[in-house]
């Protein structure tokens, strides 16, 4: 293996770990979003956002 | 209301894990945009930057091994900082902070492990060798692993919070031995040639590229960070929001 066949590897190796990580993230983000909106959606909302939009509050 | 009591609160307002999400979602499209900038023109200078008269060309090698150390050793030291902050103050979003930023840190040690092997063979003649930088490097990704894997298998995230932040703290000792290692111990490793009270032993030429993809890879870890930690904080509203639910059908 000469020097450049190192320093390719090198950064192949870097880029794939790199590019991984950002999928990893994104996916995990995805998903997360998802789940509360169809929390949402089935109208389980948390507390805070009830009363900012004025539900459950006396006339 | 003094000045420095003004900021101190508008900090701590801003530390809230609901206008955490909401600053973020302000902030992300600006940090994406600086981060691929900024690997764009690092990486440009990065492959067109002079062959070393001694290394030849395994020396683009450090353009990405270096920033991938430092950043492995800040977001350790991040965490750490952040670990305090839970155990000391409880704040909301020092756990959440140091939870996202173990699996980024991991992958930069691991880069920083596998770009340095691939350096070395080339260059010392051996891909690894049981001196102390190397050793001390390999116990921080394994620490990396397990803080991850410690975390995940606790249910109650109140107690894995605690439980990794003390042993976060505790494993912070091995940040000034990697650091150190090279001036304490023999090591095949070289000694620090960027930061040295004589300045910087590096070349300009090899110096500019290597500054830049140093701040690429600060800029990319900062704003994966953010993403991960609103991630952490929805995941939290789905878990409470679900213990609500069934709350409510009882």
């Amino acid at each position: 293996m000469n020097d450049d066949a190192f320093v390719l590897a090198a950064y192949l190796v870097t880029a794939f770990a790199v590019m991984a990580l950002v999928g990893f993230v994104f996916l995990d983000q995805r998903g997360r979003r998802r789940e509360l909106a169809e929390l949402e959606a089935m109208g389980i909302r948390r507390r805070s956002a009830r009363r900012r939009d004025g539900e459950g509050t006396a006339p | 209301m003094s000045d420095g009591t003004l900021a101190i609160t508008r900090l701590s307002g801003l530390a809230n894990p609901t206008r955490f999400v909401a600053l973020a979602g302000r902030m992300l499209p600006w940090l994406w945009g600086v981060t691929l900038a900024l690997l764009a023109v690092g990486l440009f200078m990065a492959l067109t930057a002079p062959d070393d008269y001694q290394q030849g060309s395994t020396v683009h090698i450090m353009y990405i091994h270096v920033p991938s150390a430092w950043l492995a050793m800040l977001c350790y030291t991040l965490m750490t900082a952040s670990s305090i902050g839970t155990l000391v103050w409880r704040h909301p979003l020092a756990d959440v902070a140091a939870k996202a930023a173990a699996p980024i840190g991991a992958v930069f040690t691991f880069t920083a492990l596998v770009t340095g092997a691939l350096w070395g063979r080339p260059t010392w003649g051996t891909y690894w060798v049981w001196d102390a930088r190397l050793t001390s490097f390999l116990i921080l990704f394994i620490m990396y692993l397990g803080l991850i894997a410690l975390v995940r298998a606790i249910d109650d995230p109140s107690k894995s919070a605690r439980v990794a932040a003390v042993l976060t703290v505790v494993g912070f000792i091995n940040i000034p031995i990697i650091k150190f290692s090279v001036d304490w111990w023999n090591t095949l490793h070289q000694s620090s040639s960027v930061l040295t009270m004589q300045g910087s032993q590096i070349a300009p030429s090899l110096l500019w590229p290597l500054l830049v993809m140093a701040l690429a890879f600060t800029m990319l870890f900062f704003t994966l960070h953010v993403v991960a930690m609103r991630t952490e904080i929805w995941r939290r509203r789905v878990t409470a929001l679900r213990r609500q639910a069934a709350r409510q059908a009882r």
